[in-house]
């Protein structure tokens, strides 16, 4: 760190600069490129020579320009400032970018990732003179009606406490001091840095063993993620990747939400940043975005940074979780973070693995997915957090055999897979539930307080699984020979796997009450439905033409169950009375002949 | 001030070496003097130590190691820019192609632009009507919106571009609107027709063309969407105008990439395009949009052609994955002799629900439009159920919405490239073709929106 190493460029290709005379240069180290100040990083040493992907456009950078090192890694800034923020992939913040530069991203700003501007009353929790270590709470800042910073003592510091005092501070101004045994001092500051590409540590990893609910209907009661667990979303271009992604983003039930838009369309950010501000959390009432933090690099925006992206956003995502919440990252999409280490890669000349992508692409994946996870987190008091992480994929042609797809779906524990097919028949969430799987189903029961309601549900939703895997086998026979050749209670099934697909697994983002439904909404759903099974077998087996039931009015008031607001509990549940009524009446025979349309 | 060598060591395709350079910078241009006299123009690929590699716009032909005179300019390449480009035709680097004068400059611009910050920018939720009933109706383009129309060779998307040059409007306002227009290894046919389509219709003089014909060097194509895309930017961000982008043929562009990292001998990606053809590839498209505080805006259609019809060509692919949605040609319905031949089922407008309904076009849009896209996906099966089992095996259902698809085709989509169509017309006649259907079989129609808008359309009851 004493003496900053300088290094003169000698070559530029695209996004990759290589500098001699770099002596004493580590990997990872960010450097300052050529008269405009570029920020870069190191990526390869060979003797004094560094080769270093720029974040930054290149364009006008040439042979015997100054390279300084700063000899720190890349690292964000964390503490309070972050939430509501929406950041480029080094952390630079976009809004104050407006202001310094006007709507278009020039190069070389160097504006820091938490402002230095604002005081943050500040409240201790614990006395002068203890002994703290790292992952200790110190006190608490109130950011956002939603979340509360708990401020920690920073890894690996340790040592006895002195004058800490409640107050308003910047985050850069020195609240407290540790005194280590040998005597070395350490200050302490709301604000902590922590190297992007280095996970922060927790004390020890646990089950995830809670389901993460998310208002989705085919991903709670079919697909569960858990708290700490790893998701993946792969599908084509038009299957509504982004909307699952943003739909969890709104109504999963977390504490704080990371959103990393990685190489995507700059409209999908701003449609982020003008929606979430006005839509309400249905937990507290108060507007999503003060949960929220944003890391948008968008496909124009320089392709080193996206490669950072992800870095970024994870590593506030720990910081978080080390504050023993619960946080959720959604990564849209990983496909495009994989490209930007193939374009490196081959500016660097590496020999490549598959379709170009280095041979180190799958330990990349995985060793991100594996920042995921529930923690017993460092220091005191004890608390656990979680970090949950979902990332998408976006396979070329939708081909689920592409590198990135298999070495997601090497490391991840929940596959919603998105199809065409589905999308172009306008089922949305166009997650097929024949191919996706959960290795979390288990843990489903316990989100209800019941045991046996929880029991219950998750035994309706293998049957249910059951009649959807029955109906994809008879489809193909009802097609070639029509609905007549098949059983009764072959037809029956299929007209509930039809109510179940079209009054269940379909899910309008964009209604206001469908958009998001509370479990026990859902349990209701799924019993409604399976008890007009339920009694539809039994009229057959006494004879009752399955025309006669399919016909009954009830199954509008089945159909329209979505959209019966959560405030009006009951109303859904009662309609197995309405089933049941109507049932009774089809016993009479002067019924069934009146019912003959 | 410029410096001038005769260091020229290598050319292989369109590439050259030139070495003992000083201070050349990565990305800036070079002018070539060649032994006829004649000058060509380069860009700075990669520099090391005092090596550098140029790409030659006009190609290599004719070029040789010891006569050749390059000159480096120490600027990125500049389009000069100011009102006066419109009605204007350039080539492909933005010199003026129709012997009139040079362009006097207000500003001079870096055409490779540099990235809209996303907290700038404003979003689309503007209703552009074409005129164009399968867009209008089903797929609504809006303003800032960027949106391919994927089509094979044969279909007619010049035909259905140059509808939407004509006939693209934002109703109801008189606001400032221009049209620019990028050939990109285009017949001399197509482009004459684009040429001669706009000055028909006298909509010459609110365009600005640039053209890079078959025949012209392929690798000047590189060039010419972030050329014609800085003289966008400059119309509609600083001249408040209302612009529409259309960007043909983006295959022969990606091709024209291809070319150059083949030369270069970069690791190829799918079926040889460079690995970094989506990142190329956004840095056009991502130019599109409205940005908060300004007036104008920039709305893109790039045409591409997609080799064998394919969907998962990487050309397609990765446009898919970067624009808001596409609009799809259908060699069938061309086949049928109905035009313009859009596919509306995979054709997508994923910005469509931010530019209809009350107050931008009518309540009932988007009711609407899903309600026909069942109707016309349901019947569409049902066509080729009949194709297999014959016509007579159909259920009584089943036929009727075999009926509807086949009105649908032949009123809805076909309405050839010179009607006009306004969104109300459009939507009327969606209701029109729902009517053969009861109340009750219109499931995603809203009950109250059937009872305002369907009587009209009933006959007899």
């Amino acid at each position: 760190m004493s003496e900053l190493s300088k290094g003169t460029i000698i070559k530029v290709a695209g996004p990759v600069v290589v500098a001699k005379d770099m002596v004493g240069a580590r990997m990872y180290d960010v450097v300052r490129v050529g008269s405009e100040n570029l920020i870069g990083e190191i990526v390869e040493l060979h003797g004094d020579l560094a080769s270093i992907q720029v974040y930054e456009d290149t364009v006008g950078i040439g042979p015997g320009e100054e390279v300084v090192n700063t000899g720190a890694p890349l690292s964000v800034e964390l503490g309070p400032g972050l939430i509501s923020s929406i950041y480029d992939g080094i952390q630079r913040p976009l809004n104050a970018l407006v202001e310094a530069q006007g709507s278009n991203i020039l190069r070389g700003s160097d504006i820091p990732g938490l402002r230095r501007d604002i005081k943050w009353p500040f409240k201790p929790i614990i006395e002068n003179g203890t002994k703290v270590s790292g992952g200790d709470i110190l006190g608490e800042v109130r950011e956002t009606t939603l979340v509360t910073q708990k401020i920690m003592v920073p890894p690996r510091v340790s040592g006895t406490l002195e004058g800490l005092k409640e107050g308003e501070y910047t985050v850069d101004e020195v609240i407290g001091v540790v005194v280590a045994e040998d005597g070395r001092r350490t200050d302490l500051k709301l604000m902590q840095k922590w190297p992007v590409r280095r996970p922060r540590p927790g004390k020890t990893r646990l089950a995830p063993d809670q389901v993460l609910v998310t208002g989705q209907r085919v991903i709670d009661a079919f697909f569960p993620l858990s708290q700490g667990g790893t998701a993946c979303v792969p599908g084509p271009f038009g299957t509504g990747k982004t909307v699952v992604q943003h739909q969890l983003a709104k109504w999963v039930d977390a504490d704080v939400v990371i959103y990393v838009g990685c190489g995507e369309r700059g409209n999908e950010m701003t449609d982020v940043l003008l929606e979430f501000p006005e839509l309400l959390d249905p937990h507290s009432g108060e507007p999503l975005m003060k949960r929220v933090v944003m890391v948008a690099n968008t496909s124009d925006m320089p392709v080193a940074a996206r490669e950072a992206s992800v870095y970024t956003g994870i590593t506030m995502a720990e910081y978080f979780r080390d504050m023993g919440y619960s946080v959720a990252m959604m990564a849209d999409s990983t496909s495009r973070w994989a490209e930007a280490m193939r374009e490196i890669s081959t500016r660097l000349e590496e020999m490549p693995a598959e379709e170009g992508y280095p041979a180190y692409l799958g330990a990349r994946i995985a060793s991100f997915y594996e920042r995921a996870g529930k923690v017993i987190c460092q220091g005191a008091p004890e608390r656990t957090g979680a970090l949950s992480i979902i990332g998408a994929v976006s396979p070329p042609g939708g081909d689920l055999s592409d590198s990135v797809v298999q070495a997601t779906l090497h490391v991840v524990k929940v596959f919603w897979s998105l199809q065409g097919r589905l999308a172009q028949q306008r089922h949305f969430p166009a997650i097929d539930w024949l191919t996706s799987y959960s290795f979390y189903k288990e843990y489903l029961p316990g989100c209800f307080e019941d045991k046996d309601r929880g029991a219950e549900f998750a035994a309706m939703t293998r049957y249910a699984m059951g009649l959807l895997e029955q109906e994809s086998q008879l489809v193909e026979i009802v097609r070639l020979v029509g609905a007549e050749s098949i059983s009764a209670n072959d037809r029956m099934s299929m007209e509930t796997a039809k109510s179940i697909r079209e009054d269940f697994l379909h899910q309008n983002a964009f209604h206001k009450v469908d958009t998001f439904t509370p479990i026990d909404k859902q349990f209701d759903m799924m019993k409604v439905i399976l008890h007009f099974h339920k009694q539809g077998l039994a009229a057959i087996e006494n004879g009752i033409e399955t025309a006669a039931i399919f016909a009954l009015p009830v199954r509008e008031e089945i159909a329209r169950a979505k959209y019966i607001p959560d405030t009006e509990a009951g109303a859904i549940i009662g309609i197995t009375d309405t089933i049941d009524k109507q049932m009774k009446a089809l016993y009479a025979p002067e019924a069934q002949a009146a019912d003959t349309r | 001030m410029l410096k001038e060598y005769k260091t020229v060591s290598q050319i292989y395709g369109p590439l050259m070496l030139v070495e003992s350079v000083d201070g050349a910078k990565y990305g800036h241009i070079v002018d070539i003097e060649i032994a006829d006299g004649t000058t060509r123009h380069g860009q700075i690929l990669q520099v090391e130590k005092d090596k550098v590699l140029v790409q030659v716009f006009e190609g290599t032909e004719g070029i040789n190691i010891d006569d050749s005179t390059v000159r480096f300019l120490g600027k990125p390449m500049e389009l000069a820019v100011s009102p006066e480009i419109l009605g204007r035709v350039f080539d492909g680097t933005g010199n003026p192609k129709d012997n009139g004068p040079a362009i006097i400059p207000k500003k001079k611009l870096n055409i490779n632009g540099n990235p809209i910050n996303p907290y700038a920018r404003d979003f689309p939720n503007e209703f552009i009507q074409t005129g164009i009933s399968t867009i209008d109706g089903l797929n609504p383009l809006v303003r800032g919106q960027k949106l391919p129309v994927f089509s094979g060779a044969g279909l007619p998307h010049d035909d259905i571009a140059a509808q939407l040059a004509r006939q693209a409007t934002v109703r109801g306002k008189g606001e400032a609107f221009a049209v620019v227009f990028a050939a990109m290894g285009i017949t001399f046919e197509a482009a004459q027709f684009f040429i001669n389509d706009l000055t028909n219709t006298g909509a010459i003089e609110r365009a600005v063309l640039f053209i890079n014909l078959a025949n012209d060097p392929a690798i000047e194509r590189i060039a010419t969407p972030r050329v014609a895309l800085t003289a966008a930017e400059y119309l509609a961000f600083e001249e408040d105008m209302h612009v529409l982008v259309i960007l043909n043929d983006m295959t022969n562009y990606c091709e024209a990439l291809r070319e150059i990292s083949a030369a270069r001998k970069e690791v190829p990606g799918r079926r040889g395009y460079p690995g970094y053809l989506y990142t190329d590839l956004a840095t056009v498209y991502e130019r599109a949009g409205r940005i908060k505080g300004r007036k104008g805006s920039i709305t893109m259609v790039p045409v591409l052609t997609m080799p064998e019809d394919d969907k998962t060509h990487p050309v397609p692919d990765l446009t898919g994955y970067i624009t808001e949605g596409q609009i799809i040609m259908s060699r069938a319905l061309h086949r049928k002799g109905i035009a313009p031949p859009v596919d509306a089922l995979p054709s997508l407008s994923r910005l469509k629900d931010k530019g209809i309904g009350h107050g931008k076009t009518r309540e009932d849009h988007a009711d609407l439009y899903n309600q026909l896209y069942a109707a016309y996906a349901r019947g569409k099966e049902a066509q080729e159920l009949a194709t297999i089992l014959g016509e007579a095996a159909l259920s009584e259902e089943d036929r009727k919405y075999m009926t509807f698809a086949n009105e649908f085709e032949g009123k809805y989509i076909s309405q050839g490239y010179y009607e006009n169509r306004t969104v109300e017309q459009t939507l009327d006649l969606g209701w029109q073709l729902l009517s053969m259907f009861e109340n009750a079989e219109l499931k995603r129609i809203d009950v109250k929106l059937i009872e305002k808008y369907m009587p009209r359309f009933r006959k007899n009851k």
